[in-house]
């Protein structure tokens, strides 16, 4: 009975390849960015960046600039207002760094603000900010955590106090001091920037002393909104932040920075609204970066390759504040089993702004150590590197003696060699040849946690059969809008043409930002709650209804799906939501609802320690599940020997990641996630100057990214996969589990053709070279 | 050495040669950063030109008249001047592909272009591509295969695949991944992008 219900209902979308809903205004040029919104008055902003990394500022004339023509102000720190509170006194928020820089004359990184113009024109304001002239008392910067005069410590507290410096979990030293077979080495990994095409940007709009409309180009509005309420010591119900399309973002425009303080200060001063977008040049120096790090882990496992322990240690480059890094550590802590594990950070401070979650925080460069070594047991012990995988699988997670809540691992292993003919690899290395070039085939595994969320949506459905469903999400090209209008559709069983989806707005209901993966299955959750909400008070109504098919039924028998209320018992006694509401004579109905994505939907729903009744883990604050996404990379290149370079030529990934909202945005998103480790494996590094501190490669010809030419097709599948712990809908989220393990794949890969084993990243022609010159 | 009154002729041996000559001595202060201010070095660079004049500018198939500076670009102008924001900047540089707009037919990165050189030339932007609902059939392509994500790169992508159909540059896979290589999509579409544009090629007639 259920499934005709199914066949005849009006809509049944969820999963579906749509085409995005927002796309038809992407191709044609309507959708309008943050800097794009058209405010009468408008005029512009521009940032004067410091071209030392360290001193303090004598002086700075800016009469020249003052005599451009249409100069309103020049800030600098004598005379920007000052804020009510600085980022280091936030106390709900948080900005990602603390320093404000135009607060004094000191600076401590290169390309830090030292003045802000505004001017009516754009070509105005730049002309003047380069006509600015900054006097420093140049001092000696420290450049990263391999200077001389770099100091390592430890930071007890990594990301800003939320996770230990130290991990230990049995007792890895001695467990790996009596192994059989021992693996030690160590990772190199570049400085890595976000580059999302369009640069941060922000509009602020100022209605009067005490009202604030800010359009920025902002991962998350809620956030943007919070912070600026606290430094402006407003509350935050007047500020208003506005972000309905965003080009690109990777964890860079989901934290706090500097230029969005400074322009909604420059434009109260001023009074007039003022636009701010960051050169790509800026982009380097104002919205973090992945840090500069290196990783030595240590492989302890038995004669037949069972891993008995794992410690690992990193060391990376963090600002003079901050005690920001990457929590590299989590992914080796849970993707084996092992029963001894370590992990142990230690920080130096210099003269570079503060580092920032980049899609994959963690478990991109974490999962390089980690499957890289692997790939070398699996050498060392002459077995297929699926094998080693296979015989260190872990059926529970490790670190906290959690069952999974659902894990696909090993299917995404089969249907992965399956689709790559893995079967047909040499697992000799440097043996294959295609014409000149060797040729080599690797693998890796990938996964990424649940983090666990919350958020809320609303739901109006009008009688006339349509509806507008809202939520202050964002949409970073994730596809939230299409996805949202997907569930929003099947909820209240009309097609999706007629749901109109609203996010982007701190004037919606608070929906978490788009980060951490987090955004689909909260606001699937929260529109799905909001929709039952619309669903309740449509079947009390019904059941009143003397003309309703359900009359005098009584509310729990009766279902709803796809729209159609229904009594449980005889489905063909029924009717829809909206024939119902347009016999009411009601123009419309609302619905709110809270949805929960992760522990805190299994808390709400199974209780404080699952569903398992055999989970004992009871000192667990969350709930009795690990909640985690899994994937396997399968890669091909070609390496020529003579040049040094690599091409990725063929590519394929398979992942579980619970129920997929649209088959077609997720496989996009899966496929960009791949490329985007494509990048970091073989091309994306920012170099700082070792004497200067200063990057000598930002901007996007400096610092390559992959182009067209770079990608080969890419085959990317999702395992069916069903989870009912983590949400509502089961949806896992998979912003970043496309790219973790990509730089591990390909580096497997280069190792299969050449015999040499890269551990720098990026995998630059220099440096296959040089192995090259080695034996293998 | 004086500047010449024509343009050196482009002979494969001698142009790069004599540019370099030509351009030594602005070079020469170019590519002295500590001793001269940014400032210093562009005012060295450029003859001065001050004032705010029309420029009639020819976009989508009207006439558009706007009052700017001569330094303003074909990409301001658009996205702040006439309030097309659908060309989009993304490093001001030439180096992304973002801006990316038809000139009299061609390819061109609109953030390197002065509005005021771009006067009597047919200017198409992305605004222009669809007839009244109908999307060209690139546009309708991306949209089909998922040619993008965040959409900011779009604009430039279907510009330039428009032209790289056109320039007959399609021919193959490999052909178009090549002659789109100039626009960059962070996102990484790229395997979406080949594929649409293969597809449009077909429809474009």
């Amino acid at each position: 009975m259920e499934t005709n219900q199914k066949e005849n209902a009006p809509t049944n979308v969820v999963g579906k390849p749509l085409d995005r809903v927002d796309g038809p205004a992407k191709v044609t040029g309507a959708a309008r960015y943050s800097a794009e919104i058209n405010v009468p008055g408008t005029v512009h902003g521009v940032l004067k960046t410091s071209t030392i990394a360290k001193g303090r500022i004598t002086s700075i004339d800016t009469s020249r600039a003052a005599k451009e023509p249409g100069i309103l102000n020049i800030f600098t720190h004598e005379n920007l207002p000052k804020p009510a509170k600085t980022p280091k006194q936030i106390e709900k928020w948080r900005a990602a760094q603390s320093y404000l820089p135009m607060q004094d004359n000191q600076i401590q990184y290169a390309g830090q603000p030292v003045a802000l113009v505004v001017a009516t024109t754009l070509e105005a304001a730049t002309q003047a900010a380069a006509l600015i002239k900054v006097t420093y008392q140049v001092e000696t910067p420290i450049d990263s955590y391999l200077d001389p005069k770099a100091e390592l410590f430890d930071p007890q507290k990594i990301q800003s106090g939320k996770k230990d410096a130290h991990v230990v979990r049995g007792n890895p030293q001695q467990a790996y001091d009596g192994a059989a077979l021992k693996h030690e080495a160590t990772y190199v990994h570049a400085i890595n920037h976000h580059s999302p095409m369009e640069s941060a940007a922000t509009l602020a709009v100022w209605e009067g002393a005490d009202k604030l409309t800010v359009y920025e180009a902002s991962q998350n509005v809620t956030m943007h909104q919070g912070n600026l309420a606290e430094l402006l010591g407003m509350p935050r119900e007047q500020i208003r932040v506005v972000t309905k399309y965003i080009g690109g973002g990777f964890g860079c425009k989901g934290s706090f920075w500097p230029h969005t303080i400074l322009t909604v200060l420059a434009a109260r001063a001023v009074n007039r609204p003022v636009k701010l977008a960051l050169t790509r040049q800026q982009m380097f120096t104002g919205v973090g970066h992945r840090e500069d790090q290196e990783q030595t882990l240590k492989l302890g496992a038995t004669a037949d390759g069972k891993l008995v322990s794992i410690v690992h240690t990193k060391k990376a480059t963090t600002s003079p504040w901050d005690n920001y890094t990457e929590s590299n550590g989590k992914i080796m802590d849970m993707l084996y089993a092992c029963e001894n594990y370590s992990t142990v950070y230690e920080l130096a401070r210099a003269n570079v702004m503060t580092s920032v979650w980049m899609r994959a925080p963690g478990e991109g460069p974490g999962s390089f150590a980690l499957e890289s070594s692997m790939d070398d047991l699996a050498n060392q012990l002459n077995i297929d590197p699926l094998e080693i995988r296979l015989r260190n699988y872990a059926d529970h997670d490790h670190s906290n003696g959690k069952p999974w809540s659902s894990k696909s691992l090993k299917q995404c292993y089969t249907r992965g060699a399956e689709l790559f003919g893995w079967d047909k690899r040499n697992p000799k290395p440097g043996q294959t040849r295609r014409g000149r070039m060797l040729v080599g085939h690797g693998m890796a595994s990938a996964t990424y946690p649940v983090h666990s969320s919350q958020g809320t949506a609303r739901v109006r459905l009008f009688a006339d059969g349509h509806a507008v469903v809202e939520a202050g999400a964002t949409d970073l090209g994730t596809g939230t809008y299409t996805v949202m209008t997907q569930v929003s559709a099947d909820a209240l069983g009309l097609p999706p043409e007629k749901i109109r989806f609203e996010l982007g707005d701190t004037r919606l209901p608070t929906a978490p930002g788009s980060g951490g993966s987090v955004a689909a299955g909260t606001v699937a959750s929260s529109i799905m709650a909001a929709a039952q909400d619309v669903w309740d008070k449509m079947v009390k109504m019904a059941v009143a209804d003397k003309k309703s098919p359900l009359y005098k039924a009584k509310p729990t028998d009766v279902k709803v799906e796809l729209g159609r209320m229904f009594l449980i018992k005889d489905p063909k006694k029924g009717e829809t939501l909206v024939a119902a509401l347009g016999r009411s004579g009601q123009p419309d109905i609302e619905g709110s609802g809270t949805g929960r994505y992760g522990a805190g939907y299994e808390e709400k729903n199974f209780g404080q320690n699952g569903a398992d009744p055999n989970n004992d883990n009871k000192e667990k604050k969350t709930g009795g599940h690990s909640m985690h996404s899994f994937g396997a990379h399968f890669c091909e290149v070609e390496v020529d020997p003579d040049l040094g370079t690599i091409r990725v030529t063929r590519w394929v990934g398979v992942h579980g990641a619970g129920t997929v909202l649209n088959l077609k945005t997720a496989t996009s998103q899966m496929t960009g996630g791949a490329i985007y480790g494509i990048g970091a494996a073989l091309m994306e590094d920012t170099f700082r100057d070792p004497n200067f501190a200063r990057y000598t490669n930002a901007d996007l010809a400096g610092y390559h990214v992959p182009v067209n030419a770079d990608i080969p097709n890419m085959q990317v599948e999702f395992v069916p996969e069903t989870d009912p712990y983590i949400n509502l809908l089961g949806v896992k989220g998979i912003g970043e589990l496309g790219m973790v393990g990509v730089t591990a794949a390909v580096a497997n890969a280069v190792f299969n053709a050449t015999g040499r084993r890269l551990r720098s990243l990026p995998m630059t022609p220099d440096k296959v070279l040089e192995a090259m010159r080695l034996p293998a | 050495m004086s500047a010449p009154t024509t343009p050196a002729p482009l002979n494969p041996d001698g142009s790069r040669r004599t540019f370099m000559k030509q351009a030594g001595g602005f070079l020469g202060l170019a590519l002295a950063p500590p001793f001269l201010s940014q400032a210093e070095r562009l005012t060295a660079l450029s003859k001065k030109v001050e004032g705010v004049s029309t420029i009639s500018l020819k976009v989508n198939g009207t006439v558009r008249s706007i009052r700017a500076e001569p330094r303003v670009t074909l990409l301001d102008a658009l996205r702040e001047y006439l309030d097309l924001t659908g060309s989009k900047k993304g490093c001001d540089h030439g180096q992304c592909g973002a801006c990316t707009v038809l000139v009299d037919g061609r390819r061109v990165n609109s953030c390197l272009t002065l509005a005021v050189m771009s006067q009597g030339k047919e200017i198409t932007t992305i605004e222009g591509l669809a007839k009244g609902d109908e999307l060209h059939p690139m546009q309708a392509a991306f949209l089909k295969h998922d040619g993008f994500q965040c959409g900011y790169c779009t604009p430039g992508q279907i510009m330039s695949a428009v032209a790289c159909v056109q320039e007959g540059h399609a021919g193959s896979e490999a052909e178009v991944r090549e002659w789109m290589s100039g626009n960059i999509c962070r996102c990484s579409a790229y395997p979406n992008i080949t594929a649409a544009i293969l597809e449009a090629k077909t429809k474009m007639g």
